[in-house]
């Protein structure tokens, strides 16, 4: 496209912006219904127990209260992934964590369903509870789920790694722990449900995925989909924390069902933890062998998730920690085994990130330690192997576009980062990582050959144009994502654009707001259904402007000849001309991935279309008596691909490096009596506003040749670098190796006093995984 | 709720005095959401942990899920939907809008609030006393930097007030 | 949501009323800013049916006087007026500062002295929600028999978590307190007991009607170094107060009391003794701070390591004694890290 972009590339106010400023925006706390009531749910005080009685009859018969709802009245079980169908909306035999759902009610108002909460009396059976993957490896007590607390073990190989260690010049091996931690949106989750008295069911729900919400509404609620619509409302935040399928939704349903009547389940913030699904604690270890001038022949990974009561999405999980090792390094021969094991925490699921923060901190604090061992600096390492664009990983992924050397220069460029690192004052550091992430899961949760992401068009004789696509905006700016590419096809302004977003009823399907798929494919669903307009549009005027439809142009609300622009005709016109010739002027575009996975079993996960890069160096200033540590100033660099709203990008590569920071520094998930020790905004500790770092951020256009204009992620890679940057800064400033996150005061003030001068774990469990799969490797890394 | 339950609040929202049966133990934060129709003002914890249910008294920021509506009669209770000037958006909801200073959108209430009072009391600051006015209320999605970046464009262009 | 229990709301016009209602109903709690009782009422933390509105009250909101004649402080004041009031500028500057320091500037805006004065003693298994504190089995201090951070204990160790109170035993405040039985005046020290959960000497009709800081004769300086995980939010997990008045360049009396290392604000001006009659040099001070960290025991019931809390003490002390001293606080030489062996 030679001709200059009109709308793409501009940092232009998208098109929820003054809703959301004004206060106008409707959350799903926000919406009330005539004769609405209020649900409440019961959850389990105990982290594992068999449940042996549930009496209702007192909450039944309290004033105020229309609904009771237990296990029994929604028995059968769901799951985000079809392999892991193990959740029930209210448990029936067994409470697997403290917050688990037993029951719920429905009242006229919030005070009179707590009460009746009260007086629900439920008996359990205490059972032993397992909190940590070594509890859960040694337990000998009644497994969580089946007949083991191992929920999935992978174990792959890639070549002969065991005899490339054997031969390499250099070796290193390393045990780091990355513990959980939580989405945190500032938006509690909420659900609205209304059945009418058609037999219609409508579920308005702060989710990331109305079209995993609707398939799991109609297994549990034994409905026909065609007779349950799932609105999705904006979210106030998701990070990954709102894309299962969750109890509250169920219920509320359930209970507008049984009671006729409209039906809110509002969180509270304590429940929010308890909901969770957010970042797996994970133990791992990385070996490494590499030439004597540091280049990697081989790498062996191994990691432990520890995932809560239930599998969520637990399997890919396991699978991510072992999949974008190879994206980043030039990696020959690569073993990865996982292993996720049950606990009685709330489950585990994605973060942004998903599965992959944590082995990227792995190894981008190996990798700085190797760099200093072969007496080389970090950034020499990593440009020593670095990956090819335009290539397959050895374990399958596709790589298009790469502009990781681009993002390398700019941070270290940027931040002098080889001048100033051996000269810091005392107690500052600088440390540098790398990383690089998906542009949306290549594999779709369940199994089909149909699009990812679909989008229609529909223009009126105004020139308006309708837009009807079912992601929802979580605040990462899909909908201007959709409005720009729309506008910019058609040559219109985002101001002509209408959207209608993520409404079962009315939108054609996008998998959802997860795995920072939005742009790349809803983008690329958008362009083609543009096209199709366009096209339509054209062959209207060319007939009417006797040309051929190849010299029209839409641009500036018109459409003209290319040679000769007075030539031409109104936006408005085109339309009317393209409806007057074949009625509606509306079209469908889709976006099926490519198929890129892999010759082996375990390989759906991790492919994807693109793949963005992120360099980024942090600086840290210790306060050597203290042990605190404080984060003045960040670079980072981020291959977006083509940024279609270059501020919005920016914001999503600081909103990254902000939970970067809170997740290295202070985040974490710990669990004391067998419950959640502090599940509040106040002791679960996020960054303010008084905390935030300078910030220099680089976009580097590689201009993809898969996505919409080039553009690829923005949403979760730039995440990725900065927590182990922030780790091997630390070391640059204080010589102490903290090998577990999050980095605090005190872990830094033993390191400094112990003779190790680090704090981390020493080994990993003994754990007996499968048998090694021996996957062919693709043509490029035979015989390396 | 029975009607005995209920009390006589009056309260003066956004230049309008508002009258409401409503339980004593209502917050602010559930009056007005709830009573008062006035959804604009969010809540992230009801406890006073994150100041996403900020709104103004007397032109100072208040946590509306803490507030007692029976001691704030007689005052004035500014919330977002109070911010623009009849059609006319306020210079920080304009600043917002265009620095993409509002993500999700949901922190924005009570960071526009904030920062409205701010340059209420001081038309200019500094980026530090930005920070510290701000220091209150927490983001998940923006990192805060393009939060300051609006304030400081607004202050640039002038608030209409004072 | 979480919301209050129901309750009623009364709001009296004058003390007399305030507290002759108190002692009609028993149970019953005050309410000025609300910020430490409402989010603790949420959580179901007290039994309350009635809540007493001391907003209504005349007279609470004034600060008045010198630092020669001493300044007196109505209960009623916000933090936020006392954290940039000109009359505590000088001497009385730490409670500027530990005014200022508490929590955000929305809780600031909306809290009194005298609430912060009387915060309730935290702790981590009593400041969650009932449902979570029932499946822990409830504490001693609600609803339950044993403290649970230390549970062999015969009394509770809730952590005393107000900026002000080790700051008003510092600076020697008289508080002023009126009740059904009349107006008494004691000094800070006095308001507090060394327990979690009967922690005030306050009767529950009484009120703080003011504060009053002691005239000031010649040179005072004073500082409130707060520990604490963020630079907001966050309630101490430690907080030191130190007020040192001077004979030109001499000591003449140091005061200095510790918070959040107990279930009370502790005194350790004994601890600061040697510092009398001397100049301050800096290995004095930080002998002297090394030495004044032995009341500071805290449990693991707040935020952070209890051991890198009770390391952290005498750093803090240090850097609160050389900011008394003029002296630049980060430059002391106590750190908190182990010695190696």
């Amino acid at each position: 496209m030679a001709e200059e972009l009109t709308v793409v590339g501009k940092s232009l106010t998208k098109p929820d912006a003054f809703a959301k400023v004004s206060g106008q925006t409707k959350f799903a706390d926000d919406l009330a219904l005539p004769r609405m009531l209020f649900g409440r749910i019961l959850r389990s005080p105990h982290p594992h127990a068999r449940i042996l009685r549930v009496d209702t009859s007192r909450a039944r018969a309290l004033p105020g209260v229309l609904a009771v709802l237990t296990g029994d009245d929604l028995p059968i079980k769901f799951g985000i992934l079809p392999v892991s169908q193990d959740e029930e909306a209210l448990a029936r035999e067994k409470v697997r964590y403290v917050g688990d759902p037993i029951a719920a009610v429905a009242a006229t108002d919030e005070w009179i369903a707590d009460e009746a909460l009260e007086l629900i009396e439920v008996e359990f059976a205490e059972l032993p509870h397992v909190m940590s993957i070594d509890e859960a490896i040694a337990a000998d007590s009644e497994p969580i789920h089946g007949t083991s607390n191992v929920h999935k073990a992978v174990a792959l190989e890639f070549g002969d790694t065991d005899e490339a260690m054997r031969t390499a010049a250099h070796v290193r091996e390393d045990v780091v722990f990355f513990e959980g931690n939580t989405h945190l949106p500032m938006e509690q989750h909420a659900a609205v449900a209304q059945y009418a008295a058609d037999g219609k069911l409508t579920l308005w729900t702060s989710s990331q995925t109305p079209h995993y919400v609707h398939r799991a509404l109609g297994k549990v609620l034994e409905l026909p989909m065609s007779r349950i619509r799932v609105i999705a409302t904006p979210n106030g935040g998701g990070f990954g924390g709102k894309s299962d399928i969750f109890s509250h939704e169920l219920v509320a349903a359930k209970l507008a069902i049984v009671t006729g009547r409209p039906v809110k389940i509002t969180l509270t913030r304590e429940e929010v933890f308890y909901a969770h699904r957010g970042r797996h604690p994970v133990l791992m270890k990385i070996k490494t062998g590499l030439t004597k001038d540091g280049r990697i022949t081989a790498m062996q990974f191994r990691s432990f998730l520890d995932g809560g009561g239930y599998g969520s999405y637990g399997v890919a999980s396991t699978y991510y920690t072992g999949a974008l090792q190879a994206t980043t390094y030039a990696i020959p021969r690569y073993r990865f085994e996982g292993v996720r094991l049950f606990t009685n925490k709330p489950p585990c699921g994605p973060k942004r990130g998903h599965g992959t923060p944590q082995p990227r901190f792995a190894l981008e604090t190996h990798f700085d330690k190797v760099a200093e061992e072969l007496g080389l600096d970090p950034v020499e390492l990593r440009r020593r192997n670095l990956p090819s664009p335009d290539s397959r990983t050895v374990n399958w992924l596709r790589i298009t576009s790469c502009g990781l050397e681009a993002c390398i220069n700019k941070v270290v460029e940027g931040s002098g980062f080889l001048e100033r690192r051996r000269s810091m004052p005392q107690g500052r550091g600088l440390g540098f990582a790398v990383s690089s992430y998906l542009s949306g899961a290549g594999t779709a949760i369940y199994w089909n050959d149909m699009p990812h992401s679909e989008v229609q068009l529909k223009l009126d004789r105004n020139g308006g144009v309708a837009l009807l696509c079912g992601a929802i905006d979580i605040g990462q700016g899909s909908d201007h994502i959709l409005a720009a590419i729309a506008a910019e096809v058609l040559g219109v302004g985002l101001e002509d654009i209408q959207l209608t977003t993520a409404d079962t009823d009315l939108t054609p399907i996008d998998l959802g707001s997860y795995s920072s798929r939005v742009t790349f494919m809803a983008g690329n669903a958008a362009k083609a259904a543009a096209e199709k307009v366009q096209s339509q549009l054209f062959v209207a005027v060319a007939k009417a402007l006797h040309c051929d439809a190849d010299d029209l142009v839409a641009r500036d609300h018109r459409v003209f000849r290319r040679n000769r622009p007075e030539d031409g005709v109104s936006f408005a016109q085109a339309v009317q001309l393209a409806e007057a010739q074949s009625g509606v002027v509306t079209a469908t575009g889709s976006y099926t991935p490519p198929k890129l996975a892999g010759p082996y079993k375990g390989s759906g996960v991790g492919p994807s279309p693109a793949y963005s890069y992120s360099a980024a160096v942090v600086e840290v200033d210790c306060d050597i008596k203290t042990g605190e540590v404080r984060v003045p100033e960040v670079w980072v660099a981020h291959d977006i691909g083509r940024a279609i709203n270059p501020v919005l990008v920016v914001g999503q590569v600081e909103g990254s490096v902000y939970m970067a920071l809170g997740e290295a520094l202070m985040e974490e998930q710990t669990f004391r009596l067998g419950l959640h020790k502090f599940p509040s905004l106040l002791e679960y500790k996020s960054p303010t506003a008084l905390e935030a770092p300078v910030m220099h951020t680089y976009l580097v256009e590689t201009i993809d040749r898969e996505g919409p204009f080039g553009a690829k992620e923005a949403g979760q890679g730039p995440l990725l670098p900065v927590i182990p940057a922030v780790a091997n800064a630390v070391y640059n400033a204080l010589g102490v190796r903290i090998d577990e996150i999050p980095i605090t005061p005190d872990k830094v003030l033993k390191a400094m006093s112990d003779k190790s001068k680090r704090v981390g774990p020493k080994s990993t469990p003994d754990f007996a995984f499968p048998p090694l799969i021996k996957a062919d490797v693709p043509e490029e890394w035979k015989g390396k | 709720m029975s009607i005995a339950d209920r009390v006589a609040v009056r309260l003066h929202v956004n230049g309008e005095d508002m009258a409401v049966m409503v339980p004593p133990y209502k917050t602010l934060l559930e009056v007005l959401r709830e009573d008062l129709g006035l959804t604009g003002t969010k809540h992230g914890c009801e406890l006073g942990e994150c100041s996403t249910c900020g709104v103004l008294v007397d032109g100072r920021p208040f946590l509306s899920c803490l507030a007692m509506p029976l001691d704030l009669e007689g005052r004035e209770i500014t919330t977002v939907e109070g911010m623009a000037a009849g059609n006319e958006p306020h210079p920080l909801q304009v600043a917002f809008a265009e620095l993409g200073a509002a993500q999700c959108g949901y922190c924005t209430p009570a960071m526009l609030l904030t920062a409205s009072a701010l340059l209420d009391r001081d038309p200019h600051p500094t980026r530090d006393a930005i920070k510290e006015a701000l220091a209150g209320v927490l983001c998940r999605c923006t990192g805060y930097l393009k939060i300051f970046e609006a304030v400081e464009l607004a202050a640039s262009r002038g608030t209409r007030r004072g | 949501m979480l919301r209050l229990p129901r309750l009623q709301y009364l709001r009296p016009r004058t003390i007399a009323e305030a507290t002759e209602l108190a002692a009609q109903n028993p149970g019953a709690m005050f309410i000025a800013g609300g910020t430490d009782l409402v989010p603790n009422l949420k959580r179901r933390q007290f039994d309350v049916t009635t809540l007493i509105s001391l907003n209504a009250l005349p007279d609470g909101r004034r600060v008045e006087g010198d630092v020669r004649h001493g300044v007196t402080i109505g209960a009623g004041v916000t933090l936020d007026e006392l954290a940039h009031h000109e009359l505590l500028a000088g001497p009385f500057r730490a409670l500027a500062q530990a005014c200022g320091s508490v929590s955000t500037p929305q809780v600031r805006y909306m809290g009194t002295l005298g609430g912060n004065l009387l915060v309730d003693p935290r702790c981590n298994y009593y400041n969650q929600t009932y449902s979570w504190r029932k499946a822990v089995g409830f504490c001693m201090k609600k609803d339950g028999d044993i403290c649970l951070v230390a549970r062999s204990s015969p009394r509770c160790w809730a952590v005393s978590s107000s900026d002000s109170a080790p700051v008003a035993l510092t600076l020697n405040a008289q508080i002023t307190l009126q009740g059904v039985n009349g107006a008494r005046r004691i000094p800070a020290a006095d308001l507090y007991k060394d327990d979690g959960i009967d922690y005030t000497t306050k009767k529950a009709d009484e009120i703080i009607t003011t504060v009053e800081l002691p005239a000031v004769e010649g040179r005072m300086t004073s500082a409130y170094w707060k520990l604490r995980r963020r630079p907001s939010f966050d309630f101490p997990i430690l907080g030191v107060a130190v007020a040192i008045a001077w004979d030109d360049g001499v000591v003449r009396e140091a005061r200095g009391a510790l918070g959040a290392v107990g279930s009370h604000p502790v005194d350790i001006t004994p601890f600061l003794e040697p510092l009398q009659g001397k100049r301050p040099a800096e290995d004095l001070l930080a002998d002297v701070a090394q030495a004044a960290d032995k009341p500071s025991r805290p449990l693991d019931n707040t935020d952070l390591s209890h051991y890198w809390r009770k390391r952290m003490s005498k750093v803090y002390i240090e850097r609160a004694l050389r900011d008394a001293c003029g002296l630049e606080p980060l430059g002391g030489r106590l750190t908190a890290q182990v010695t190696a062996r």
